[in-house]
């Protein structure tokens, strides 16, 4: 018995719920609860599937819909593309064939896979959910252990509704004290990564804790957990509390009445136990988050707003000085250029990381009664057609029309630029997605990282700005 | 899939760090519903210039790396995005084993399931081997999968560590999917257990 008493982190509780078989070697057959499908990465799998002459072994489980490819321009026209139309064509053949609920591009339901999930309530604690796409890390908000997979494996969940694997190393990450004016999640993940670098979660699942990842909304959390993948780690997890039951509730998938309270009395299980043991161990003080903008070509080069462009030369190895300057080449930036002298051409606002409800309101009241900067091109793509509808309803789309910015579709649009929503060569973008890598949102486009209310910022002074400059205390 | 055994072949060094799958190909080259015909956009920033010409300089444009079978990279290679056309580019231009001092967990996964072999060696490992790689058409290196040893071109064998499950997949080229089926019975009772439990859970 010793060995069930053993304190349990949340990732081995998830973890141990779900093992169907252990083969000799230490592999698992781990099962999978939810697997989240869209265009891009599913096609292959589906023809492997009819190749073999399989069938998904729980079509009820799997849920499908169209975002990477999609226009956020006027719907009612098709999809121009003939490539990407072909993409969304097979996948609405593919669900039509095997019986998998699908979310089509005319419908409000439609949006970002990984906004779509824990609007609808598909994402729930304790769950494991899979899709092809690395921010699935989204879902571990909830409490959910989420993951992003390539297609073999996709293949692979839907044939068997498993996937093999090993356990992952368990890492805390504990954020603690109070956030100061301007700040937010985005800062806390841009720092966390910051400090531990792109591959500094590699091999791990990363659970948040502490008092500020507590006292964060569900938006703030699934923000921190997205880009847990850009911190090199497949999952992130953060412990389900009165917070996450309240956001579930109703939600169209969610478990109702009997079935509800005891889902909720299991999911207060789940937590991880005192004395929990983990391999690593991060611990950072609120009060040394400022807001903060990425200022090269990897999420972990970031730098405080009120900072500026390092120095390629204060590296300690010739690779990373040579590294550095390249991403300064690319980036068109000198070393010493303060971040907030730095001109922006684009703002985007949107993506899996930052556009639900929550991010567009806190956009809005920095652009209340502004107007886009000169020469700016600035667009807002909500995460979902729901997430649209809320904006409208509040009126937050009058807010940023007024001031010149597009109102769009969803979709993840300039986030990774499949979708004609690209910038062009040498364009400099201040961006609310989580990627700042070369030609990301465009062939030659510059990407720089920041919470909705410092792109906001940005688009209403032509330049990376410091929001707390532009908002009152 | 095709197995991975023994392969003798050239070398090109890629030592750059955090070479992310955006770009091994970016997005714009998966609107594809197929695996193959990828290899034209592998690496396609470093290696075209702006008209489409190929930029010289580009190590997988010179002779011989242009036929290169293994890649020496950099440390937390293919990091970013999950897209498996990363490894499809990588294995239609002809790749079939990447050496590097560590790998981003998506793309190290995504490599077996398509028959190449990922192989981490520390830094200073992967040092010599560029050096040797840089050495060109008669400085090939062999992989031997069964030994787990990178034998160099003066004869030193280097071992490497892989999880003995994949090793066996990667040798006998086994398709996942049949072998996970033959616990069918397995799953169905599990979800039998579960649904009980937590009816919300798995329906």
């Amino acid at each position: 018995m010793a060995e069930a008493a053993r304190p349990r982190t949340l990732f081995d509780k998830i973890w141990d719920a779900h093992v169907v078989e252990r083969l000799p070697d230490g592999t698992a057959i781990l099962y999978i609860d939810r697997h989240l499908v869209h265009e891009v990465t599913s096609p292959q799998a589906f023809e492997g599937l009819r190749l073999a002459g399989r069938r998904p072994r729980r079509p009820d489980l799997t849920f499908a819909v169209a975002d990477h490819n999609v226009p956020t321009s006027d719907r009612s026209v098709g999809i121009e593309e003939p490539e990407s139309r072909l993409q969304v064509e097979t996948l609405e053949r593919n669900v039509a064939e095997f019986g998998i609920t699908y979310f089509p591009l005319n419908d409000a339901r439609q949006g970002i896979v990984h906004v779509v999930g824990p609007e609808q309530g598909l994402t729930l604690p304790g769950l494991t959910i899979v899709c092809g796409d690395s921010h699935t890390s989204t879902h571990g908000a909830f409490g959910a252990l989420a993951f992003g997979i390539g297609t073999s494996e996709v293949e692979h969940v839907l044939a068997t509704q498993t996937l093999l694997q090993k356990p992952a190393k368990n890492m805390l990450i504990e954020v603690n004290g109070r956030l100061g004016f301007g700040c937010t999640a985005k800062d806390v993940v841009l720092a966390i990564i910051g400090r531990i670098g792109t591959a500094g979660g590699t091999g791990h699942v990363i659970e948040y804790a502490g008092d500020v990842i507590r006292g964060l909304d569900m938006a703030g959390r699934m923000t921190i957990c997205n880009m847990s993948i850009e911190a090199g780690a497949r999952a992130g997890l953060i412990a389900p509390d009165e917070t996450t039951f309240a956001w579930l509730k109703d939600r169209p998938y969610a478990p109702k009445g009997e079935a509800w309270d005891r889902a909720v009395a299991q999911w207060r299980t789940l937590p991880s136990d005192a004395g929990a043991q983990y391999d690593t161990r991060v611990v950072l003080d609120a009060s040394d988050i400022a807001p903060l903008v990425t200022w090269g070509t990897s999420p972990e080069d970031v730098v405080p707003i009120t900072g500026a462009v390092p120095d390629p030369d204060d590296e300690p190895t010739e690779a990373r000085r040579a590294a550095k300057r390249r991403m300064l080449e690319y980036m068109g930036l000198t070393p010493g250029t303060r971040m907030q002298d730095i001109r922006v051409d684009v703002v985007f606002i949107g993506s899996c990381t930052n556009s639900r409800i929550e991010d567009l309101r806190a956009a809005a009241a920095v652009v209340n009664g502004r107007k886009v900067a000169d020469g700016v091109r600035a667009m807002v793509v909500p995460g979902s057609g729901l997430v649209k509808q809320q904006a409208e309803r509040e009126g937050l789309d009058r807010i940023f029309k007024e001031a010149g910015f597009e109102w769009r579709e969803a979709g993840c649009s300039m986030c990774l630029g499949m979708n004609p929503d690209q910038l062009k060569p040498g364009q400099r973008c201040a961006s609310t997605s989580n990627r700042n890598f070369e030609g990301r949102q465009g062939p030659g486009g510059r990407t720089h990282l920041m919470s909705p209310a410092m792109a906001a910022a940005a688009a209403v002074t032509g330049r990376l700005a410091d929001v707390r400059e532009l908002v009152a205390h | 899939m095709q197995p991975f055994t023994t392969l003798t072949g050239i070398a090109a060094a890629l030592p750059i760090p955090n070479i992310d799958t955006d770009k091994i190909i970016p997005a714009r080259f998966l609107k594809t519903i197929k695996r193959t015909g990828l290899g034209s956009a592998l690496f396609h920033a470093m290696r075209y210039r702006p008209d489409g010409s190929e930029d010289p300089d580009f190590v997988l444009n010179k002779e011989p790396w242009r036929r290169a079978q293994i890649l020496i990279a950099g440390p937390n290679f293919g990091c970013g995005s999950s897209r498996e056309h990363a490894p499809w580019a990588l294995l239609d231009f002809g790749i079939r084993c990447i050496i590097a001092p560590e790998f981003a967990d998506i793309f190290y996964n995504n490599c077996f399931k398509n028959g190449i072999l990922p192989i981490k060696l520390p830094q200073a490992v992967c040092d010599a081997l560029a050096e040797d790689a840089r050495l060109g058409a008669n400085a090939r290196l062999t992989v031997d999968l069964e030994r787990q040893v990178v034998v160099r071109p003066n004869g030193e064998e280097i071992r490497f560590e892989i999880d003995p499950f994949r090793k066996r997949c990667l040798l006998e080229g086994l398709d996942d999917i049949a072998l996970t089926l033959a616990h069918a019975d397995k799953i169905a009772a599990y979800e039998a257990r579960r649904r009980a439990a937590e009816p919300w859970a798995v329906g």
